[in-house]
């Protein structure tokens, strides 16, 4: 894969390995903060800070920690980010803070930034490590974007806040509650296939799930990958 | 391009390396994961406890008529304390902000509850002026509520400000409130209003005579 | 004691983990396919939180007060190393159960239910009794909600479902009527009160 340009590392993680929408990772901040634009856009942004700086990080010092530790040290530098950003969002953005509540800290175990410190940082140089890192970055903020725009549209009639729909419309508040996430993401997903099948008659209908180069399903993972 | 796990980095292959190389390895990151955490920490952490006190003195403000200066007490044992005593506990006391007027007088105390809602935990605060055992305000701080129907507790304003001067103990009712104990509840919301209502009452109940004033704990 | 039950019934069903709060999603995606698999995965998670929950109940009385800002990545450690040990000494005292739980028990670490029960516990003030109650509703709550799924998904393998809905797109179809049924139980502990 490092024969790879820069720009087709980054579109990877843009769309054809979307980690949402196509690899099915990192689900839980996709659902839970997507009830409106405004908490998708600060998940976002803290996962992206999150995983460009621990990717860029592991792909400095990938050379110098021993394989049997890799990934309890992964771990720790992931850790070690997510309490930063925790720590300045509470100091700069209060409200924001409280809104994305435990989530903040939950993004240690979003798989997906785990997953591209193992399957690309820990084995290529600094810039297409980050390439990678904001390529995926940008995948899952298209997606939480998705939801959120969806959710907060229909579930309040607005869009960051702002009217959008017509006075007369009844606000859908079941998009905005919890059973509206998994709604909303199964009709994004569903679109999703739609357009792989599109034209592809010779496909088999049920695709098999696709995983990131280096990464194995998680019926062929053994138990020692854990930390 | 499935090695994950067996292809590590280059100078692990091939050789076992010694266990204190693993574990310097990890000590080393920690040090420095320890060192950057903790200049962060230094950083953030008087800004977001000084969040937290202007958020605190905000609600307290709002539910006491913006008194000019407050200070904390602590109800333990159904007496009032100026300080938490040694050894005591602070989840077996109960603060209330006492709020002093211009003047020095003072307006009432701001007191924190809390009980399970429709959804999850609705906690709050309200004023409550013990000489004339009236609610002076309320706000809820903290609410899961369904959005558009029990969310309304911290919204409505018809709701929020029917609680301005009500006696206590209060009692919610359905059809427009008459009596002084009376605050109309939200239609479509009532567990969620009586929910609001009940943190008052019992929080009376629990500090209300340590408090002062003519007072029994007698419920609605 | 009224106190514990109300923890345990609120943390199993109106705000179970998977289908209000949208933690513990990966496994409830991942291993919901049959109804044992399911039930084993459900087992091994409660038996982790209940550690867990212990384990950051002396964390927060003893350790956290002095570094309070170690709290996350202590919790991480935790979590991770009792995965360890509970791996380990599964493994040497019933192999059979750990054939069982084998490949379940590593993707506990990265179960971001775990990490949330430590979060929240913290969040609440809730000392070691109410942290037990909690974990214990917890993890019955992710059991049931994943029992639920996996019969439900078991049955509809066999339906004739457009081939845009198979896999995910319907899993999230049924994960959103779960969590419609669920909220039904919202107002179960004010409503007498």
């Amino acid at each position: 894969m490092t024969d790879r340009t820069g720009r087709e590392v980054f579109l990877r993680g843009v769309w054809e390995e979307n980690p949402v929408l196509v690899q099915i990772l990192g689900l839980c901040p996709t659902l839970a903060v997507t009830n409106s634009v405004e908490n998708a856009i600060a998940m976002a942004l803290a996962t992206a800070f999150v995983i460009v700086g621990s990717s860029a990080l592991v792909s400095l010092v990938k050379d110098y920690i021993p394989s049997q530790v890799r990934m309890s040290a992964y771990i720790l530098i992931i850790a070690t980010f997510v309490t930063v950003v925790d720590l300045i969002m509470g100091a700069v953005a209060p409200a924001m803070s409280k809104a994305l509540g435990a989530f903040v800290p939950l993004i240690v175990v979003n798989c997906m930034i785990l997953g591209r410190a193992e399957a690309f940082a820990s084995k290529n140089r600094l810039l297409p490590s980050i390439l990678d890192a904001v390529g995926t970055a940008a995948g899952f903020s298209i997606a939480l974007l998705l939801m959120g725009g969806v959710r907060e549209l229909l579930g309040s009639g607005t869009f960051l806040g702002l009217q959008v729909m017509p006075h007369n419309w009844e606000p859908w508040v079941i998009m905005i509650l919890p059973p509206g996430g998994f709604l909303t993401l199964g009709a994004i997903l569903m679109g999703m296939s739609w357009w792989w099948q599109r034209g592809e008659k010779k496909d088999e209908a049920v695709k098999p799930r696709r995983w990131p180069h280096g990464v194995r399903a998680p019926e062929e993972r053994r138990p020692e990958m854990v930390a | 391009m499935s090695a994950r796990g067996r292809k590590g980095p280059p100078g692990a292959i091939g050789s076992q390396p010694s266990s204190l190389l693993l574990v310097g390895t990890l000590g080393v990151l920690s040090v420095v994961a320890g060192i950057a955490i903790v200049l962060v920490h230094g950083w953030a952490q008087p800004r977001i406890e000084a969040h937290q006190a202007a958020e605190l003195r905000q609600a307290i403000e709002e539910v006491l008529g913006e008194p000019q200066r407050y200070e904390t007490r602590w109800v333990v044992d159904g007496k009032l304390l100026d300080s938490l005593p040694a050894g005591v506990d602070s989840s077996a006391a109960r603060p209330v902000y006492a709020g002093f007027a211009a003047d020095g007088h003072m307006v009432g105390y701001a007191v924190p509850g809390q009980k399970p809602g429709y959804q999850d935990v609705v906690k709050l605060i309200f004023g409550y002026d013990p000489s004339t055992r009236k609610v002076l305000g309320m706000k809820v701080l903290e609410s899961k509520e369904t959005p558009g129907l029990g969310a309304k507790i911290t919204s409505d304003s018809a709701f929020i400000h029917g609680f301005d001067g009500a006696l206590a103990p209060i009692d919610g009712v359905k059809h427009p409130a008459q009596d002084p104990h009376q605050v109309d509840m939200i239609t479509g919301a009532t567990i969620s209003s009586t929910t609001v209502i009940t943190i008052i009452n019992r929080s009376l109940e629990a500090v209300g005579p340590a408090l002062g004033g003519a007072h029994g704990g007698e419920g609605p | 004691m009224g106190d514990l039950t109300r923890i345990f019934v609120s943390a199993a069903l109106i705000n179970n983990f998977v289908l209000a709060y949208f933690v513990g999603l990966c496994p409830f995606f991942g291993v919901s396919k049959k109804v044992p698999t399911a039930l084993r995965m459900g087992g091994a998670v409660t038996f982790v939180m209940v550690l867990t929950a212990s384990a950051v109940s002396f964390l927060n009385a003893w350790v956290l007060p002095v570094a309070p800002y170690l709290r996350l990545i202590s919790y991480i450690v935790v979590i991770a190393s009792l995965v360890q040990i509970v791996e380990m000494v599964v493994k040497k005292t019933s192999p059979a159960l750990f054939r069982a739980l084998g490949i379940y028990l590593p993707l506990i670490t990265t179960n971001c239910a775990i990490l949330y029960l430590a979060l929240f516990q913290y969040a609440r003030g809730y000392g070691f009794f109410e942290g037990l109650a909690f974990a214990l509703g917890a993890g019955a709550g992710f059991t049931l909600a994943l029992v639920l799924m996996a019969s439900i998904r078991q049955r509809s393998e066999t339906a004739s479902v457009p081939a845009i809905a198979r896999e995910m797109g319907l899993a999230m179809i049924i994960a959103a009527s779960l969590s419609m049924a669920f909220m039904g139980f919202a107002g179960l502990l004010s409503a007498g009160a």
